[in-house]
């Protein structure tokens, strides 16, 4: 069984030590580097003490996943290989968690939706996994562009849904990820998606913390379900198997089970809020007009502001950090004053303006756009543009737009 | 794990159930040349199943159970099917997940095993349908051999998805009539064990389960030169006797009359060298520990 002394301030055999993560994420130094978003997910992988990472190319995504492997060869990750396809990828990594390993992918677009039948049963399984979502388009013909309808297929799996904006969310948040996946009142995984190209392959400055610290390993003992490993007695799980029957015990196991794991979600909010100091982020919540956004187009956003206040025009900004658990309170919270509430999205359907409109009172306020999707970019100008209409004000015509 | 782990605190004993009680008195854990014999004499690995009356499978998984090297260790694998209605009351560590991610389970879980218990033998058992290892599961099942992944497979072949009612699956026979195939199957029985041998495979073996010695001899075998060298296939006949139109006790006969010589399901091994070599060895130890022991009973009487 687990052992009951702790290995913080003892060495990993890389000499790295184990450090509290609360220090080592808060109070440690930061060394300010120039990387691109794949090199930052990998140097995120050799502090975060995992066992087994499992890769598949897909583009943006494949740069990560082969410079973990890089870190496997240099003895950073207990065990890594390729895997044949995303679905089978993703039943690999339950493999590995079922077995009591921290485990880490990476997918996108077309990767997340063949591995898709894979994510509630990771939920159901209670496995907290972590797999980095780099977004990209899913449509035919085929795209490997920036878009991010994929992630409103995972809102309702039953995993963790995080939205990173830049490179140094990325950072920071899959270290504390798996702090917050890996409580026993939440043990589930986490998809930590961001905006593929934009900040997979741009180069930031991020501040790292030293490499020679790296979380306390995963006690798979911790979880609220067994671990499969033949190290706990193999109890009948079962009487008589739930998986096909038709009684009403039957059914109320399986209700029970599903509320259970969307509870844990909901549980996941207190570790999530003290983590991220917060499931959103508010700027002058006072103004009228405000920008709510989550991934990339928030940086757009907050362009878009600047050129607002050149004009005279004051405008707010909410960056939603996390999807899932929902914070719908914060954002009641954010938005009671404003008169126009302005969600752009690098996606055509527009999910993140229907989920903010579920969520608040006086809906009509929600204004879904600018949307762009397949690849385009998001200008600042148009942001501009669209709530400068929306205030009824006159606009200079953007080339394409046919205004 | 040893079977110390299992011990029950002496004041929770009574309000312990019966079958762990039993389990810990008397479960095959830790005995060495622990086989099919022990069934009915010592507490089996598996509890009563709501599998069919007479249903092979049954017997098989008995046979299986009572066979492993290495229960106390072995964490198995299974898919959707009916394998899976017998799962949840088997006394060894077990994963359902989905529909023929079986192999895939259980490379990243013997993967994971070998990460955190460095020098230690944790065996890991696939078990599923024809369904899930040669349809639906087939890529999965393929590469998990190429990457000499180091588990045993084992296929329960009832050519056809018995779970569902009867559909035609890949390793049905040819001119088969069954649901989905409603003219009859118009190609032949996948060859897997062909397939197995050229994918990797180190040990290779179709049979029925009519005999528990034999059963027990290839299971030991598979999972030791799994353990040592890299993926063994079994692929067992377990006929589907509802859905063949058979009688509860018909099931042992369809499988004799099916493993003559000239049938389908005739005996058929493949062992690969290195594979060979360690069988070799485990035979020659074993003959030495007879020999000791005898020599020991022959200086004590």
């Amino acid at each position: 069984m687990a052992d009951t002394h702790s290995v913080i301030g003892t060495k990993n055999k890389k000499g790295q030590t184990f450090t509290d993560t609360w220090a080592m994420m808060n109070d440690a130094p930061r060394t300010p580097s120039f990387f691109t978003g794949s090199e930052v997910i990998k140097e995120a992988l050799r502090r975060a003490s995992c066992d087994v990472m499992i890769a598949y190319p897909i583009t943006p995504q494949s740069e990560a996943a082969a410079l973990i492997g890089e870190l496997f060869a240099e003895g950073y990750i207990g065990d890594y290989f390729r895997g044949e396809s995303e679905f089978a990828v993703m039943s690999q990594c339950a493999g590995a968690a079922f077995g009591g390993a921290r485990v880490f992918t990476t997918t996108a677009g077309p990767g997340t939706m063949r591995a898709m039948e894979n994510f509630p049963m990771w939920s159901g399984a209670r496995l907290p996994i972590q797999m980095i979502v780099t977004c990209r388009g899913i449509n035919s013909p085929l795209s490997i562009q920036p878009d991010t309808l994929e992630i409103a297929y995972l809102l309702n799996t039953g995993m963790l849904v995080w939205h990173a904006e830049t490179a140094q969310d990325f950072f920071d948040w899959i270290l504390k990820g798996y702090m917050v996946s890996e409580e026993p009142d939440v043990h589930l995984p986490l998809a930590l998606c961001c905006d593929g190209f934009f900040v997979t392959h741009t180069k930031d400055v991020v501040n790292l913390t030293p490499a020679d610290m790296c979380l306390p390993p995963y006690d798979p003992y911790r979880s609220p379900v067994p671990c499969m490993d033949m190290e706990c007695p193999p109890v009948r799980m079962m009487r008589d198997p739930f998986v096909m029957k038709s009684n009403y015990i039957s059914y109320a196991t399986h209700a029970s089970w599903q509320q259970e794991v969307w509870a844990a979600v909901e549980r996941s909010r207190k570790h999530t809020i003290k983590w991220l100091n917060g499931l959103i982020e508010t700027e002058n919540t006072d103004a009228e007009v405000l920008i709510v956004a989550s991934g990339t187009a928030v940086s757009q956003g907050r362009e878009a502001i600047r050129l607002l206040e050149d004009e005279g025009i004051r405008c707010g900004l909410v960056k939603i950090k996390v999807l899932r658990p929902w914070p719908g309170e914060e954002i009641r919270e954010a938005t009671k004053n404003a008169k126009h509430i302005i969600v752009p999205e690098f996606n055509v359907t527009g999910w993140l303006a229907k989920e903010i409109r579920a969520t608040i009172p006086n809906s009509e306020r929600v204004h879904s756009g600018p949307r762009v999707c397949g690849g385009m970019t998001m200008p600042p100008e148009i942001i501009v543009s669209e709530i400068k209409t929306l205030l009824g004000m006159r606009t200079m015509s953007l080339a394409g737009r046919g205004s | 794990m040893s079977k110390e782990r299992i011990k029950i605190s002496e004041d929770l004993y009574d309000i312990m159930p019966s079958d762990y009680q039993d389990l810990v008195k008397s479960a095959t854990y830790g005995k060495e040349d622990r086989g099919w014999k022990d069934i009915g004499n010592s507490k089996e690995l598996i509890e009563q199943h709501s599998l069919c009356a007479g249903c092979p499978e049954s017997m098989a998984f008995r046979y299986i159970l009572a066979s492993l090297p290495n229960p106390e260790d072995t964490v198995m694998v299974g898919s959707t099917g009916c394998t899976s209605l017998v799962f949840p009351m088997v006394a060894v560590h077990n994963i359902h997940s989905l529909f023929g991610n079986q192999n895939a389970i259980a490379s990243g879980l013997k993967r994971a095993l070998s990460v955190r218990f460095p020098g230690r033998t944790k065996d890991v058992v696939v078990l599923a349908g024809d369904g899930a290892t040669v349809d639906i599961g087939l890529d999965m099942t393929l590469q998990a051999w190429f990457r000499q992944e180091k588990f045993t497979t084992i296929c329960f072949d009832n050519e056809l998805y018995a779970n569902t009612g009867g559909q035609e699956s890949g390793l049905m026979q040819k001119g088969f009539v069954a649901k989905m195939a409603p003219v009859g199957k118009l190609f032949d029985k996948v060859r897997l064990p062909e397939i197995a041998r050229e994918s990797g495979c180190h040990y290779v073996v179709q049979c029925t389960v009519s005999k528990p010695s034999l059963v027990e001899k290839v299971v030991r075998n598979a999972v030791m030169i799994a353990r040592e060298i890299g993926p063994t296939y079994l692929q067992l006949y377990t006929p589907c006797i509802l859905e063949i139109g058979k009688n509860s006790m018909e099931g042992l006969q369809e499988m004799r009359d099916s493993e003559k010589p000239t049938e389908r399901f005739a005996y058929k091994e493949y062992v690969s060298e290195p594979a060979k070599q360690l069988l070799a060895e485990i035979a020659a130890k074993d003959k030495e520990k007879k020999a000791a022991a005898k020599q020991l009973a022959s200086q004590g009487a």
